[in-house]
């Protein structure tokens, strides 16, 4: 049985340097603390060489040329610890949450999946890195040791069966976490490393220091055995980032969402999930003056007022960072957010991404993912109202449909069937084989809105007609049809429906109507009586007392 | 001297690697699949509509476009394709187009309000790929600002769909598209059907195309019901060779005509018939009594 330890150094800084990974190149000292007494808690080695020390004031820091100064973030070292839990997880099942910056993950039977110990480790390293962490891997048989080695080697390390004591025995002592007064006492003793340590004897050892005492010596010689506390697994992908300085605009915003949606993806992919759904969350600094007005007015005060959502629903499970930025950025920049951004939350709805086994005899659909951002800029060209498919609601309201999202057909083979000697028989659609009809349905063209028109009747039938340009004799006409309905609603509607034959009179509607066919018209008399004529279909509102055109037969 | 003749085209291959992928090689740009319109007589007259092209229908109001629009939406949604419709302005009615055999569905509808967001939402549909079917309806909008669209956007949308498994129709009110589009459908209103109710269809039925108000023999009355239109296709321009056509296993089909001349001699007559049982726009039950 062998355990695999990974541990992040300078967590802390790590977890900045995740979300800002141009400052890895250069120094970076992390401070804490309640101003004025803001100290340097933690700091990269290029900080340590230019000389900056642990507990130097922030003004002192800023005295150095190069440095760059950022404040401890709770909520990046919470999303680089879960970034570090979906890293183990993406390879074994049994994993302990040893520490914010530790964990060991157990690699029994893992070897026929991923090769040898040393494959994995080297895998697990190559794994964190694109995860945006520098880690060291180390794996033994003894979780403690590979604990320790982990800590106190860099880079990968595999300890062999029977070796542990040899190889943590050059570690110093402090990789064992003693007491600040075991590691003072082992200190004055000139006791410096694991080795000098586990060299000791262990009854005068535990005379000294007690039962720490003998706890350190069984640390020192890797004989310490203990059972894995497994971590129980979930599925939470949440990314945030505080601003040190609150963001009026959208395009610096914009890179900060890319490296987020990066991070995200990535964790994502560790876990072989998609997002279903991205939520995304702005708290709010200063609120823009016109739009705190509206604000104000329109609702009571409260701290939602400061918070702005996003939400984006996805047709299919996707990871791709800049597809799902894009779409972001279209939502952001036709609903911008009211007021400066302080901190970015994005959360995605993990699923299980989507296999699909395309026919070669099937026709062709548009690829999702790319569907998704067209129709996301339809709707920013047209309205997002203005754009899907139309669906027919259960009601005789002429007219009355409401838009749904417009999914486009699966690209799959269609459904299999067992015949009576076993084989598979593709079922085949009935549309598809069925003859076309002779006569095709008229068509029907909706003006909307409804265009107001002036009717003349003769005899209670409509005899002339006049709206939007066209202005003719009624030839023919049917009617009236009346419906009604909705009677208890305040939209309820009574109207007396007509179907008209239109001979149209007025010189310019009859350029329009016949433009195409005007210099035919004097050569061939046959066509001269029949063209200028149109089929429309008009109403009396009764609740308005007017006539209206509903549309136009074609 | 072929030894130049090969040293200059390796040369001219080298400079457009990456671009072109065969310069040298002909591409016979007159040959396409076609698929059924959904109209017979349609079909009959131009073998269908040419995948990878741009097609062209223009026509008066009440001349049968919609009809035909329906008939080839209901085609390909009813063959499982993508389809979108880019409304100019907003008139495409749902609840006819169900009724015509459109399976919604399938069909992404674009509602625009002008003639610039009709040709953007059309550029970004064509980039985005896959649609089996895209119809771009101008008919409803101000002939003069279709007739401003400059000729390179036509062009440009001709291109897209080229070497695409997409069929684009372009409904207007008049001939906009020139050269781009390999076919060219010219329409006109011929007669519009009335009919006495409780009587079979056809039986009784009369089609008005004097201006007065006699059906046939009699005079017309409130009580009849509008059966249907007939419209007039005619074959303006096709770059098509003799179709070798998808789905016309049970039609006739008529060898084509490409030259000009020849082509505005082709024309059919087809007739489209309201299906009030389904028809939703007004009180079906009444007007079927």
């Amino acid at each position: 049985m062998a355990f695999a330890s990974i541990y992040v150094p300078q967590f802390m800084v790590q977890a900045v340097l995740r979300t800002e990974p141009q400052l890895r190149a250069g120094a970076l000292a992390l401070v804490d603390g309640t101003p004025p007494l803001v100290r340097v808690i933690d700091a990269n080695d290029s900080a340590w060489r230019a000389g900056i020390q642990m507990g130097m004031a922030k003004s002192q820091v800023a005295q150095f040329l190069g440095v760059e100064i950022r404040n401890r973030s709770q909520s990046k070292e919470a999303a680089a610890h879960a970034a570090l839990l979906d890293l183990g997880w993406s390879v074994s099942p049994r994993m302990e949450n040893t520490a914010a910056d530790t964990i060991v993950l157990d690699l029994a039977g893992l070897n026929s999946l991923f090769g040898s110990d040393e494959e994995i480790a080297g895998d697990l390293s190559r794994r964190a890195l694109s995860l945006g962490l520098a880690t060291n891997v180390a794996a033994a048989a003894n979780i403690e040791v590979a604990i320790h080695a982990a800590r106190g080697f860099t880079g990968v390390t595999v300890i062999p069966d029977g070796e542990e004591s040899r190889r943590i025995g050059v570690l110093p002592v402090h990789v064992l976490f003693p007491s600040e007064e075991s590691l003072a006492t082992l200190d004055r003793w000139g006791i410096k490393t694991c080795g000098d340590l586990a060299a000791l004897p262990l009854l005068e050892l535990s005379e000294r220091l007690g039962q720490e005492g003998v706890r350190l010596h069984e640390l020192a010689r890797g004989a310490s055995v203990r059972s894995l506390v497994l971590a129980e697994p979930s599925l939470s992908f949440r990314e945030e980032l505080e601003l040190d300085t609150a963001e009026e605009e959208l395009e610096p915003v914009s890179f900060l969402l890319g490296r987020l949606l990066d991070q995200l993806c990535a964790r994502l992919q560790a876990r072989a999930q998609a997002a279903t759904a991205i939520h995304l969350r702005f708290d709010l600094g200063d609120l823009f003056e016109k739009d705190a007005e509206i604000i104000k007015r329109n609702s009571p005060p409260d701290d939602n007022q400061k918070i702005y959502r996003k939400g984006l629903t996805l047709p299919v499970a996707m990871r791709d960072s800049k597809m799902l930025l894009k779409l972001l950025r279209l939502q952001l920049q036709s609903d911008p957010p009211p007021g400066s951004i302080v901190k970015i939350i994005l959360v995605a709805e993990p699923s299980r991404r989507r296999a699909a086994q395309s026919g070669l005899f099937v026709p062709s659909s548009p690829d999702p993912e790319k569907l998704e951002l067209t129709v996301a800029r339809l709707a920013k060209l047209v309205g997002s109202a203005n754009v899907g498919s139309p669906e027919l609601v259960d009601t005789h309201r002429p007219g009355e449909f409401r838009m749904s999202r417009f999914r486009p057909p699966a690209n799959e083979e269609p459904p299999r069937r067992k015949s009576k000697n076993g084989t598979e028989l593709a079922i085949a659609k009935p549309a598809a084989n069925e003859p076309p009809s002779r006569r095709s349905s008229v068509g029907f063209r909706m003006f909307r809105p409804r265009l107001p028109a002036t009717i003349e009747l003769h005899d209670g039938v409509p005899s002339r007609v006049f709206f939007r340009g066209v202005y003719g004799s009624v030839i023919a006409a049917s009617g009236p049809w009346r419906t009604s309905g909705d009677w208890w609603r305040e939209d309820f509607w009574l109207q007396d429906e007509w179907d008209i034959e239109v001979w149209v009179n007025s010189p310019s509607a009859r350029i329009i109507h016949t433009r195409n066919s005007f210099s035919a018209l004097d050569s061939n008399p046959q066509q001269q009586t029949a063209a200028p004529s149109g089929t429309y279909c008009i109403y009396f509102d009764v609740t308005a007392q007017s006539w209206f055109v509903r549309g136009m037969y074609d | 001297m072929a030894a130049k003749i090969s040293a200059l085209r390796s040369q001219v291959e080298q400079a457009l690697a990456g671009r072109v992928s065969a310069p040298f090689t002909y591409r016979d740009r007159n040959v396409f699949p076609t698929v059924a319109t959904g109209i017979p007589e349609i079909d009959a007259l131009t073998g269908g509509l040419p995948r990878g092209a741009l097609t062209e229908i223009f026509g008066p109001a009440c001349s049968g476009g919609t009809s035909f629009l329906f008939s080839a939406l209901g085609a390909r949604t009813g063959h499982d394709e993508a389809c979108a419709l880019i409304d100019g302005s907003d008139t495409f009615d749902p609840c006819s187009a169900a009724a015509a055999g459109v399976d919604l569905k399938k069909l992404l509808w674009v509602r625009c309000h002008s003639i610039e967001q009709t040709l953007r939402a059309t550029d970004l549909l064509l980039q985005s790929g896959g649609f089996g079917f895209i119809a771009v309806d101008v008919s409803d909008i101000s002939p003069k600002l279709v007739r401003h669209v400059p000729l390179d956007s036509w062009f440009r949308f001709r291109r897209a769909v080229e070497d695409t498994p997409t069929i684009l129709l372009l409904l207007s009110r008049e001939s906009n598209a020139k050269t781009c589009a390999s076919l060219v459908l010219q329409l006109q209103g011929h007669a519009v059907h009335w009919r006495k109710p409780g009587r079979a269809a056809d039986s009784s039925s009369g089609a008005n195309t004097r201006a007065n108000s006699y059906v046939g023999d009699e005079r017309h009355s409130p009580a009849w019901l509008l059966e249907g239109l007939e419209a007039r296709a005619e074959v303006l321009r096709s770059r098509m060779q003799p179709p070798a056509v998808e789905s016309l296993a049970h039609h006739k089909v008529l060898p084509l005509k490409v030259s000009r001349n020849a082509g505005r001699e082709a024309g059919a007559i087809f007739k489209t018939k309201t299906n009030w049982d389904s028809l939703g726009i007004a009180s079906a039950e009444n007007k079927s009594k």
